[in-house]
């Protein structure tokens, strides 16, 4: 299924969760903060919260900054 | 002791480091370490997914420093909130530094947007640390709205010029109710201490550390420069002299 | 944070014994600051200050012209009623004291009006006691209404109220509020208060910024002088005024230093202020408030209120009766005080002009508040 994530289309297996999806994106997820379509997901839901086809994410993290 | 006391937390350090711009994360690491700070600042960002790294958070000792998110890329009220909400998410205590900063030129904050989100955000129990131009009256409405500190800046950020906005910082210095931080444009460890000696509660630097051949050995100069500043300040510095005309005696009846 | 948790944070005790322990250094280094800090202000409030009356006359000479120019608003107090349920041991109108007690109508307050309205005045200080059947928030709000159109500027000194009550009398016109604390000791006010709703010492504390929180223009604050200490006294109505500027910023605030005067009763100062201490308090405030407008009423004398003038002052008063009544019909029977500077309105006029000050008597018009 198609999924946007940080406004790429990307395609990912049917059936996953955010976990599945993080961990095929190489992703630790302590430290990543993942909103789906706009509300963000508490790091305790990533494995039971499953993705549906057209789905936005936006996968952020700390960066240095001032 | 002399210590900052910003929404109930006790801090020990008064200098307050920024982590952008660094040239690697081991100098980044020297510059906190050297500065002797508690508060550092990080940003948020997309993930590069098709090049994922590091996290900056593997780099900061949790223990030892207070995360304090900003919310620059924000341009207006309503991302610098989404952004905040999303570093609370992140398991950050709910602190953040609010930026919100559409001219793309000189990053200036917009204060109009910074109010609408500052009042949002404290009434979802943020701890909102504003940066600002100094704007005494500005700083007056924030402070009504509730935020923990008001940041104004010395010049626009990254310009290293110091505190070119001397008398209005002053003002806002004298009419605070909540510490003052005096943040960006500050390029030198005697910029700092200017600050301080006017009484600014704290300072916030990253570029002049970044951009030093030496971050580590920067953050010790600034940190000196901090603690000497505010020595001066607390110590009571000789003030300027302004002396009255020479005029008739006015306590004259006094005496008669 | 409200100012009561301020003052809670000082124990008056320590607060005097911080101000005389402090040295010539200290005074030198208060006078040489562009904003005074509290230990600033506390030196200027010593003893080793006295010697330095001059030096710290002439400063405050200079931040009041350089800030207010050479010009003094004129104002009038009325007194709309002398009724009073409190038993304020120093007060004429206490309700324990044999005096002719009156409530004016609506009619007889014009009348009034109309006499200091003639006399040029259009800034009025409205006075009561505090008794609710005679003189409540709807009688007062009745007055305003009335007299709106002769001033353009009308100030209470009446009762505390809460915000909802400055509120009525805001939008009936009023724009100032004057409320003294008298004195800022618990335990004095305890004892110079033995009955009446005003033994609330905190709701009094307050009421400045319930006013403000209501949209209040201007509000003095100020201690009755003769009660407690004057340099603790003095202390507290700086910091309660510092405290006003700061949280309640949009308001323009004023300091009054009343002292004590003879009124019926009896009542003599505990601590009496002389001359000497009145122009030190009086210059410390304004070199720790150089915005705020300094009052100065007719209780002092002429010859004093002449020689206070350049210290500071923006505010005075002139040929002020302290009676219901005692404008248009002469009659002073049940006044609260004997004033001291007898002088009228035109001879205080003079001696402004002919010291080079100009007054004011209207730089306000409650038209711009609609």
């Amino acid at each position: 299924m198609q999924l946007t994530i940080n406004g790429k289309p990307t395609e990912t297996t049917a059936g996953s969760t955010i976990q599945n999806l993080l961990d095929q994106l190489r992703l630790d997820s302590r430290q990543v903060v993942v909103e789906c379509n706009r509300a963000i997901v508490p790091r305790q839901r990533f494995g039971e919260e499953f993705l549906a086809e057209g789905d936005t994410l936006e996968i952020v993290h700390f960066v240095g900054g001032g | 002791m002399d210590t900052l006391t910003i929404a109930n937390r006790t801090f020990r350090s008064r200098l307050m480091v920024g982590t952008g711009k660094f040239s690697s994360n081991a100098a980044m690491v020297a510059a906190m370490e050297g500065s002797g700070c508690e508060i550092v600042t990080v940003a948020l960002r997309r993930v590069d997914v098709d090049n994922p790294h590091d996290s900056i958070l593997t780099h900061i000792d949790r223990e030892k420093y207070l995360l304090l998110p900003n919310t620059s890329g924000a341009r207006d009220a309503e991302e610098a909130v989404r952004l905040a909400r999303l570093a609370r998410a992140a398991g950050c205590e709910p602190w953040v530094k609010l930026e919100v900063t559409p001219d793309p030129f000189y990053l200036l904050p917009d204060p109009i947007e910074t109010l609408k989100a500052a009042e949002i955000l404290v009434k979802d129990g943020f701890v909102v640390l504003p940066y600002i131009n100094a704007d005494p009256v500005l700083a007056k409405r924030l402070q009504e709205a509730g935020t923990a500190t008001v940041m104004p800046l010395g010049a626009p950020i990254g310009t290293n010029k110091g505190v070119r906005t001397r008398d209005s910082i002053a003002i806002i210095i004298e009419q605070a109710i909540v510490p003052v931080v005096v943040d960006a444009g500050l390029g030198a460890p005697s910029h700092a201490a200017e600050a301080m000696e006017m009484g600014a509660d704290a300072v916030l630097v990253n570029t002049a550390l970044a951009v030093a051949r030496d971050p580590g050995a920067m953050g010790q100069a600034f940190r000196k420069g901090v603690e000497a500043g505010r020595e001066a300040y607390l110590a009571g510095l000789g003030r300027q002299q302004e002396r009255a005309e020479a005029s008739s005696p006015l306590t004259g009846f006094l005496h008669n | 944070m409200n100012f009561q948790q301020t003052l809670d944070s000082y124990n008056l005790a320590e607060v005097e014994a911080r101000i005389a322990a402090k040295r010539s250094a200290d005074v030198e280094a208060a006078l040489a600051a562009a904003h005074l800090g509290i230990d600033d202000f506390m030196a200027l409030l010593s003893p080793a200050a006295a010697a330095y009356i001059e030096p710290m006359a002439q400063r405050a000479h200079q931040l009041t012209v350089q800030r207010f120019g050479k010009t003094i608003l004129m104002y009038a107090p009325l007194y709309l009623s002398n009724e009073c349920t409190n038993g304020c041991r120093y007060c004429g109108f206490n309700a324990h004291n044999k005096v002719p007690r009156r409530t004016l109508t609506l009619d007889e307050t014009e009348a009034e009006a109309r006499v200091l309205h003639d006399r040029g005045f259009r800034h009025l200080l409205l006075v009561t006691g505090e008794a609710p059947r005679a003189a409540d928030t709807d009688y007062l709000t009745a007055a305003v209404a009335r007299l709106r159109p002769l001033f353009s500027s009308i100030s209470i000194e009446v009762y505390p109220m809460e915000e909802s009550g400055y509120r009525q009398v805001i939008d009936a016109g009023v724009d100032g509020l004057t409320i003294y604390q008298e004195t800022y000791d618990r335990a004095l006010y305890a004892e110079m208060h033995p009955f009446g709703k005003k033994r609330d010492f905190a709701f009094r504390l307050r009421a400045p910024e319930h006013a403000a929180a209501a949209g209040m223009r201007r509000i003095g604050v100020g201690a009755l002088l003769g009660l407690g200490k004057f340099r603790v006294e003095a202390f507290c109505t700086g910091l309660h005024a510092l405290h006003l500027a700061r949280h309640c910023w949009r308001t323009h605030l004023t300091v009054s230093f009343p002292r004590m005067r003879p009124a019926d009763g009896g009542f003599q100062p505990l601590n009496p202020v002389s001359d000497h201490d009145f122009v030190q308090l009086i210059c410390a405030l304004r070199l720790l408030l150089p915005d705020a407008g300094l009052v100065l009423s007719t209780r002092e004398s002429a010859q004093l209120r002449d020689n206070l003038l350049p210290l500071g002052i923006t505010q005075m008063s002139a040929g002020s009766c302290t009676s219901p009544g005692g404008y248009a019909e002469k009659d002073e029977s049940g006044r609260q005080f004997v004033i001291d500077d007898d002088r009228t309105h035109t001879e205080v006029e003079a001696m402004l002009r002919s010291r080079g000050y100009d007054p004011v008597w209207k730089d306000w018009d409650s038209a711009f508040h609609a």
